[in-house]
């Protein structure tokens, strides 16, 4: 390896942000279309792990990782339409629900991927962005996983859809006002359902991403909460899909800053740099809740910030 | 109709308005929990597996005999702390999950003031590593409460972001500056000394102290709940927050102060861990008791002399794990299916109430 000497920490950490951010950009999405629509999914972190293991075990059974994708996706928006069925009944609260389908969730991905922890299967492939470099740290951090770049392309297609397309403009009107969707002939109970379907989806994607990608494997401690806090993201995000992008960079960063370190030789204050992102991530909600005014941009249906 | 009618059954109005309610908050649980385990059921049939050997199986090990009591008992002080953790917040409409967090750093209080008295009486250590555990536990839940009344920070998110920090905190301090030297294979604060260990209480079977107090803790949270002008006015800021800052009530103290109490609960449960079973603090501290007990209040409703019954069977089930595990073949996560579904049933059952004729006093009136 040629020797950068400490400019290897800010470049470790700028590919540890790439490689770490992709599953928080994809729960994100998800969660931001649920949100916009004026329901909230805190069951996003159990539709990761078992996204995360239903991909591993899909891309170990047919060799295809992107298979094992198609199928974590699958296996997420049945949890997504799970979630939005329950709610929509009255008295129900979409939080603690969220809460019990993460139990859920969790239970059934550790009960089926027992088999699965030990097996090899096919990762999925990278891009080397980094050709134009001979330093080997430049390409070992620019080599981005395909899913980064359709994530990238998500989030651009989705700001474009809420902006200017009748879905996004449907789904504003539902979670902004559930009477107001009603009164121009929406069903509220429909587009909200289909929102968190398609949302647990996204959320499937990027467990599979987890567990075919980096870290790369499948076992039951693949996931510390990214799912919770690409919740949390959504909201300092603003619900803007682009944001979210952005946002997910800065957590992945956080996340990428202990093993940056520990690469050039820091090792001590290993589990305070561990929890980086869950102290950024507070940090950040402290600063942009507010406690007397409704959170710009926020849907108004939205029982969190009600 | 008027007020001096009487039921077909020749119950007095009065009676019915005051049993039905009570009737209907014992009725329409105990059926979710039935068809949770019903659909449970189901799950294992698909599996291949008999149910009944399950449940038999969960009788056997957890509550067939004076040792599977003791077995399941032993494992319900932790449920019954963390479970108050959730129910208390609650009763104010706040949705707390980060009881874990608490668990681990009360643990660890207890753990680091007990090695710095080595000598001390139990007298005097055990009071100051049951106070430090409380107010280190309160204040870590109490924060998120002083975050949710100054700042509007959720509190659902904030709880659980702060039990992973937690837990990052304690790792940390228990392989850095609070290490004993002496543990190798697994980072753990000194042992303590036999005098600041909590014992069996004296009732024939090895249960420890921390059932007692978990149960004196629900009891008192009732009486605080139900039968203080305190737990009335938190009750009220509960169902309605701007009619309780309409009618004056403090609902930014009752927000600290009953999510600081809920805390306090939640690190006497690390005291008793430490105390009473590992003897240090360790990673063995973050066994997952601060999520079952998110279970443990919701199927309570949130009510605190309800916990004690629900942690006791939650306690059963997970005693029985390991029997399950070797005599069926099924994998430790089978109890966290049964516990996601049986919470998910439960949660669908709130739907219920207000609905069912047959606890309406009215459904006793028209049939006279």
């Amino acid at each position: 390896m040629t020797d950068i000497g400490l400019w290897g920490v800010p470049l470790a950490i700028l590919g540890g942000a790439i490689r770490v951010s992709t599953p928080f950009l994809f729960v994100s999405l998800g969660e931001c279309l649920t949100e916009r629509s004026g329901r909230i999914n805190l069951g996003l972190e159990g539709t990761l792990v078992f996204g995360a293991m239903t991909g591993y075990a899909v891309a170990y059974q047919s060799g295809s990782p992107w298979l094992g994708v198609l199928a974590a996706a699958l296996a997420g928006a049945v949890f997504g339409l799970f979630h939005g069925w329950i709610c929509k009944f009255r008295g129900v609260n979409d939080i603690a629900i969220g809460i019990a389908m993460m139990l859920l969730g969790m239970g059934l991905a550790f009960y089926f991927g027992k088999p699965f922890i030990q097996p090899v299967a096919p990762d999925l492939p990278a891009i080397p962005l980094g050709w134009w470099s001979d330093i080997p740290q430049v390409q070992a951090a620019l080599q981005v996983n395909a899913l980064f770049i359709v994530g990238g392309l998500l989030a651009l297609a989705l700001h474009w859809m809420f902006r200017a397309t009748r879905i996004g403009l449907t789904i504003r009107v539902v979670g902004d006002s559930t009477d107001a969707a009603r009164a121009i002939g929406l069903n509220p109970d429909t587009v909200r359902l289909l929102a968190t379907a398609a949302g647990g989806a996204l959320a499937g994607i990027g467990g599979a991403y987890l567990s075919l990608y980096y870290p790369g494997s499948w076992n039951e401690g693949i996931s510390s909460g990214q799912g919770l806090m690409a919740v949390a993201l959504v909201i300092f995000a603003r619900w803007n899909p682009i944001n979210c992008f952005w946002a997910a960079l800065l957590f992945g960063g956080a996340g990428a800053l202990g093993p940056a370190l520990q690469s050039v030789g820091v090792s001590s204050g290993y589990y305070l740099f561990f929890a980086a992102p869950y102290v950024l991530t507070l940090a950040l909600l402290i600063l942009t809740s507010s406690p007397d005014k409704a959170l710009h941009g926020a849907p108004g249906e939205l029982s969190i910030t009600k | 109709m008027n007020d001096t009618a009487t039921a077909s059954l020749g119950i007095p109005r009065p009676a019915l308005a005051k049993w039905l309610p009570r009737a209907e908050a014992v009725a329409i649980p105990l059926a979710a929990l039935i068809c949770g385990l019903v659909v449970f059921s189901l799950f294992l049939l698909t599996q291949g597996k008999s149910p009944i050997e399950f449940y038999a199986l969960i009788y056997k090990a957890g509550f067939s005999t004076a040792f599977s009591w003791q077995n399941t008992l032993s494992r319900v002080a932790p449920l019954l702390f963390a479970g108050l953790c959730v129910a208390l917040p609650a009763r104010l409409g706040l949705v707390v999950i980060g009881g874990e967090g608490a668990i681990a750093l009360g643990g660890l209080a207890a753990a680091v003031l007990g090695a710095s008295m080595a000598g001390a009486s139990p007298l005097i250590g055990l009071p100051i590593m049951f106070a430090g555990a409380a107010l280190v536990g309160g204040a870590w839940i109490g924060a998120v409460g002083w975050l949710r009344i100054r700042r509007g920070v959720n509190e659902t998110i904030a709880s659980l972001l702060m039990a992973y920090i937690a837990i990052a905190l304690m790792n940390h301090l228990v392989e850095g500056p609070f290490r004993d030297p002496a543990s190798l294979n697994k980072p753990s604060t000194a042992p303590l000394t036999d005098a600041l260990r909590v014992g069996d209480m004296p009732i024939g079977v090895e249960v420890h102290w921390g059932f007692a107090f978990g149960v004196l803790a629900c009891v008192i949270s009732w009486l605080l709940m139900d039968r203080t002008t305190l737990g009335f006015a938190a009750r009220i800021a509960g169902d309605n927050i701007r009619a309780a800052q309409v009618q004056g009530l403090p609902v930014g103290k009752l927000v600290i102060g009953f999510t600081a109490l809920g805390g306090a609960f939640a690190g006497l449960a690390g005291f008793f861990e430490v105390t009473a079973i590992h003897g240090a603090a360790n990673a063995s501290l973050v066994a997952g008791y601060g999520y079952t007990g998110i279970l443990v209040a919701f199927l309570a409703r949130h009510n605190p002399l309800a916990i004690i019954p629900v942690a006791t069977l939650l306690a059963g089930f997970e005693a029985s794990s390991g029997l399950i595990q070797r005599r069926m073949d099924l994998p430790d996560a089978t109890i966290l299916v049964m516990e996601g579904i049986v919470f998910v049933v439960i949660l669908l059952s709130e739907t219920l109430y207000g609905r069912l004729p047959v606890f309406n006093p009215r459904f006793w009136e028209t049939r006279a």
